[in-house]
C-alpha cells in the first residue's frame, strides 16, 4: 500500500513538544485557532454550488465508484450478505465491464474471513484495482469496552485477515478532556494493526462529529487523531445523526491539508454515513479537490464510507452514457 | 485535463428576450431618447448587446413632470397598504424572473453569474419584501404620527451592483410614497431596463417609476432639476461632491454613498480559515467593484506570513472568466476605464515598493481582466493604502497591539466598513465601538441585510440606506406637536374628501 508509514509517537513529540500528557495535548489542542461556525458552513455552502458536467461529471462518478467503502454493519449480517456485497463491490455494474470496482469493502470483525474468502484474487491493494478488506473494531460503534477488549477485537480483526481497521475513539473521554487517555488508546490500537511478518493495517480513526457536537471540538479531536498516529481521520460509524456532513468533512481536510504544510505527511479523510447521492458525493469531491488538492482524490487518501450511495452513482453513470434514466431494477442490490 | 478544470457549465443565454435597442421609461411607456445614443457591451467579451437612448435635459424634464404628475395625482394619496402591495408583487416578480435578472446583470457587468444568481438578485427581492412591509406602518418608523413623503426622488446609481443599488434606492423611496426617476451607469443600464418591464408587469401607476438612461451630464441634468425634493447618489467622492456643490442651497434633501477604503483586521486569534475566507470575500467579490471592500487587510504581524501563505493558496484556487460559467469566481472588468485606473494604481504600489503577487490565471482575449493580486509591504502612506481602487487588489498591512489596529483602521479619509476577525468577543465589542465606520462586519465580510442601516463616515457620504434608517431618508417627520402643519398628502387628503 502507498499509505505514508508512521512511526509511533514521533508525530506528536516533534509537534507537541513533550510528552502526550494530558496538559500537553489540551496546551496544544486548544491553542490551534478557533473555528467560525457560520463561516465554515458558508465556505462548504459554496463549494456545493460548483456546477459539474459532462465529462468532469464523467470522471468524477468513476471516480466516487472507486473511492467507496461499500459497507454493511448491521446485526442482522450473516456470510451470505457479505458475499452478496463483496460481489457487488467487485462488479459494481454486471451491465457494464468498464465500470471501476469499489476500493473496499467495510463489515464487522467477525465477517472479514468470508469477504476475504469471497474477494479472493480480487483483495488487493485499491490503489492498484484490487478492493480492501475494512474491518470495524474497538467496540464499534459505541465503543464502550475495556482497552483489552478493545485490543482484542482489533488483533482478531487483523489475524482474520483485515487490511484495513476503522476503529472508534473514546468520545466520553474526549468531552471529559482526557486527551491523553484517548491517544493513548488509538497508540494501543495501531500496535494491534501490525501483523506477524511486520507490516499493519491501515488505522481510521472514527471521531464520531455527531457526539463532539462542536466544530472546535471537531478540529481537536482531528488533530488528536492524526498525533497519535492515524492513516485515515473518519467522521461517523454512520449509526448516530448527524453523520458526515460538508462542513464537517471541510474541517477535517482543513485539517490534514495544515498538517502536511507542517509536516509533508499525507493523511486521509473518510466522511461515512449520510452521503447517499451522486450530487452530494460530487460535492465532496469539489472539496477535496479545492482544499488539498486533486491528488488527495485516491483511494489511499479519501473514502466514502456508504452502503446505498453505489447505487445511485451507477443510475447517474447509466444516465450518463445512455442520454436517459433507467431505474432502480436496473442497479443490483447487495 | 483534470479534475479541476471543470468543464464548461454555462449558463443559458436563452432566457433572455433583449431587444436591439432600449428607449426612455417615461410615464409608464417606453419614448425615444433626444440624445446620442449609446452601446451596451458586454465586458467580458466587449461583444454590443443593445443601443441605449441617452436622455438630454427636456428628456429629464418630462420624466420629472411625469413623476410630478404621478405623485399628485396618485401616489401620494393611495393608502400605504396599497403601495405595499405594489411593492410586494414588485418582489415576486423579481424572484420569479431572477434568472433572466441574473443572467442579465452578469453580461452586462460582467460579475459571475454565481454571485447575480445568489447575491444580487435574491438580495433585490428581499429589499423589495422588506420596504413592502413598512409602507402601511409609516407611522410606526419613529418619526411621529403621518409622516410624509418628501415628493420626487432623482437617484443615481453605480455600474457595481446595478439592480441592487436599484433596489435600494427605489424600493424604501415607493414605500415612503414618492415618486421616482431613476439613472442607472452607462455601462449598465440593462437590468434598471428589464425593472421598467416588471414595473409595468406589476401595474405600477405611469409615472411613480422612470428610468431614464444616459451618461454624467443626464446624471447632473437630473440632480439639478429644480422640481426635484431629493437626491439620492451611489458612486464616486468625486461625483457625490459636486453633486452636494449642486444641491446646496436648495430644498432638495441629499443622501450620497461614496467610496470607501475599509480595513478588514485580523487578530492572531482569529479563526484562520474562516478569516482567510472573509478576507477573500472581503475584496475579490464581484471583482472588488464594493464601496465597502476589504481592500487594506490589517494582519496583527505574529501571524502576517501565515494568513498570507494560505491567502495565496486560496486565491489560486479563483477561477477567473467567462460570467456566466457557473463556476467562475472571478469574471470580468466593468470597463476598460476602470481597468486602466486599477493598472495604473496597481503600477503605483510597485513603484512605491510594495511587493506584488498575482494568481496565475489565464486571461481571456477579449474582455477587461484583472487577476487577483495583493500587495505585501505596504506602508500606511502609500497610495494603494490610501485610495480606493475598485479593483481585486489587496493592501496588506501589519499591526502590533489592538490600538494600533483601531488608529490604522480609522486613518483614512473615508469611512464606509471594516472587518475584525477574532475569536474574543469582548476584544469584537471594543474594538468595534472605536472604529468610525457606518458598517462593522465581525468575523464575516460584505453581508447585507434589508434590515440593516449601511452608509458611511466622512468622505463616505452621509445618510444611511436600509432598515427604518433607509425609510427616513424618504420621509418628513410627522406631527408630534398638536399644531404641526398639515402635511403635503394630508392636504391632498382633505381636498379629495371635499370633492
Amino acid at each position: 500500500m502507498t499509505l505514508t508509514q508512521i512511526v509511533q509517537g514521533e508525530r506528536s513529540l516533534a509537534v507537541i513538544g513533550g510528552e502526550a500528557t494530558d496538559a500537553n495535548l489540551r496546551r496544544y489542542l486548544h491553542g490551534i485557532p478557533g473555528v467560525d461556525a457560520v463561516g465554515l458552513e458558508q465556505r462548504a455552502a459554496g463549494l456545493g454550488t460548483r456546477s459539474i458536467k459532462t465529462t468532469s461529471k464523467a470522471w468524477a462518478l468513476d471516480r466516487i465508484i472507486g473511492l467507496i467503502d461499500q459497507t454493511t454493519l448491521e446485526g442482522a449480517d450473516t456470510p451470505g450478505k457479505v458475499r452478496s456485497l463483496v460481489a457487488k463491490a467487485v462488479t459494481p455494474d454486471p451491465a457494464d465491464p468498464t465500470c471501476p470496482s469499489t476500493a473496499a469493502v467495510c463489515v464487522y470483525g467477525d465477517m472479514v474471513p468470508f469477504a476475504v474468502e469471497a474477494l479472493g484474487s480480487a483483495r488487493g491493494d485499491p490503489e492498484k484495482g484490487g478492493v480492501a478488506v475494512a474491518a470495524v473494531a474497538t467496540a464499534f460503534p459505541s465503543g464502550r469496552a475495556s482497552l483489552a477488549v478493545k485490543l482484542a477485537d482489533t488483533a482478531d480483526a487483523v489475524a482474520a485477515g483485515a487490511d484495513e481497521i476503522d476503529m472508534v475513539i473514546d468520545r466520553g473521554a474526549f468531552l471529559a478532556g482526557r486527551y491523553g487517555m484517548v491517544y493513548d488508546e488509538i497508540v494501543a490500537v495501531k500496535e494491534a494493526c501490525r501483523r506477524t511478518d511486520g507490516t499493519s493495517a491501515h488505522l481510521k480513526v472514527i471521531l464520531e462529529t455527531g457526539e463532539l457536537n462542536t466544530y472546535d471540538n471537531v478540529r481537536r479531536a482531528s488533530w488528536l487523531g492524526i498525533l497519535a498516529g492515524g492513516d485515515f481521520i473518519k467522521t461517523s460509524t454512520g449509526k448516530v445523526a448527524p453523520a458526515a456532513t460538508l462542513p464537517v468533512t471541510l474541517l477535517m481536510l482543513e485539517v490534514v491539508r495544515d498538517w502536511r504544510r507542517m509536516t509533508g505527511e499525507r493523511v486521509g479523510v473518510k466522511p461515512a454515513g449520510g452521503i447517499r447521492s451522486s450530487k452530494d458525493a460530487i460535492k465532496y469531491l469539489v472539496t477535496v479537490a479545492e482544499t488539498v488538492g486533486e491528488e488527495w482524490l485516491t483511494p489511499s487518501l479519501f473514502r466514502f464510507g456508504a452502503s446505498s450511495l453505489t447505487n445511485d452513482v451507477l443510475l447517474q453513470r447509466q444516465k450518463l452514457a445512455t442520454g436517459h434514466y433507467s431505474g432502480p431494477d436496473y442497479v443490483t442490490i447487495d | 485535463m483534470t479534475f479541476l478544470d471543470y468543464a464548461p457549465a454555462p449558463e443559458s443565454r436563452s432566457i433572455l428576450d433583449l431587444r436591439s435597442d432600449y428607449g426612455l421609461f417615461i410615464d409608464g411607456e417606453w419614448r425615444a431618447g433626444r440624445g446620442t445614443p449609446f452601446a451596451s457591451i458586454s465586458p467580458a467579451t466587449e461583444e454590443h448587446i443593445a443601443s441605449i437612448a441617452s436622455a438630454n435635459e427636456a428628456d429629464v424634464d418630462a420624466a420629472v413632470s411625469a413623476a410630478r404628475r404621478a405623485y399628485e395625482k396618485t401616489w401620494s394619496r393611495m393608502s400605504g397598504a396599497d403601495r405595499g402591495k405594489y411593492l410586494f408583487r414588485i418582489a415576486r416578480l423579481v424572484q420569479e424572473r431572477a434568472r433572466e435578472l441574473a443572467v442579465a446583470e452578469s453580461l452586462d457587468n460582467g460579475k459571475p453569474i454565481k454571485e447575480s444568481r445568489d447575491v444580487d438578485v435574491p438580495l433585490v427581492a428581499a429589499w423589495f419584501f422588506y420596504y413592502a412591509g413598512w409602507a402601511d406602518k409609516l407611522d410606526h418608523a419613529g418619526l411621529g404620527a403621518a409622516p410624509s413623503a418628501l415628493g420626487v426622488a432623482a437617484q443615481v446609481i453605480p455600474w457595481n451592483f446595478p439592480l441592487l443599488m436599484l433596489a435600494w434606492k427605489i424600493a424604501p423611496a415607493l414605500a415612503a410614497g414618492n415618486t421616482v426617476v431613476l439613472k442607472p451607469a452607462e455601462t449598465t443600464p440593462l437590468t434598471a431596463l428589464l425593472f421598467a418591464d416588471i414595473v409595468r408587469q406589476a401595474g405600477l401607476p405611469a409615472g411613480v417609476v422612470n428610468i431614464i438612461t444616459g451618461a454624467g451630464e443626464t446624471g447632473a441634468a437630473l440632480v439639478a432639476h429644480p422640481d426635484v425634493d431629493k437626491v439620492a447618489f451611489t458612486g464616486s467622492t468625486a461625483v457625490g461632491r459636486a453633486i452636494a456643490k449642486t444641491v446646496a442651497g436648495t430644498h432638495k434633501r441629499l443622501t450620497l454613498e461614496l467610496g470607501g477604503k475599509a480595513a478588514n483586521i485580523v487578530f492572531d486569534d482569529a479563526p484562520i480559515d474562516q478569516a482567510v475566507e472573509g478576507i477573500v470575500n472581503g475584496i475579490f467579490f464581484n471583482q472588488g467593484h464594493v464601496c465597502c471592500a476589504g481592500s487594506r487587510l490589517l494582519v496583527q504581524e505574529s501571524i502576517h506570513d501565515e494568513v498570507v501563505d494560505r491567502l495565496k493558496d486560496r486565491l489560486s484556487t479563483l477561477r477567473l472568466g467567462d460570467p456566466l460559467d457557473k463556476n467562475t469566481d472571478i469574471g470580468a472588468i466593468n470597463s476598460r476605464e476602470q481597468l486602466d485606473r486599477i493598472r495604473e494604481l496597481s503600477a503605483v504600489g510597485e513603484a512605491e515598493g510594495a511587493e506584488r503577487w498575482t494568481a496565475e490565471c489565464a486571461i481571456p482575449d477579449n474582455g477587461f481582466w484583472f487577476a487577483p493580486t495583493i500587495f505585501t509591504n505596504v506602508s500606511t502612506s502609500s497610495r494603494i493604502a490610501r485610495e480606493e481602487i475598485f479593483g481585486p487588489v489587496l493592501s496588506v498591512l501589519t499591526f502590533r497591539t489592538p490600538a494600533e489596529a483601531i488608529a490604522k483602521a480609522n486613518n483614512t479619509p473615508y469611512g464606509l466598513s471594516a472587518g475584525i476577525w477574532s475569536d474574543k468577543g469582548s476584544r469584537i465589542l471594543a474594538v468595534a465601538d472605536q472604529l468610525r465606520a457606518g458598517v462593522v462586519w465581525a468575523n464575516t465580510f460584505n453581508r447585507f441585510d434589508p434590515a440593516s442601516p449601511f452608509g458611511g463616515y466622512k468622505e463616505s457620504g452621509y445618510g444611511r440606506e436600509g432598515g427604518v434608517h433607509g425609510l427616513a431618508a424618504y420621509l418628513k417627520p410627522g406631527s408630534s406637536a398638536l399644531a404641526a402643519p398639515a402635511t403635503r398628502s394630508q392636504k391632498a387628503a382633505r381636498k379629495g374628501a371635499a370633492k
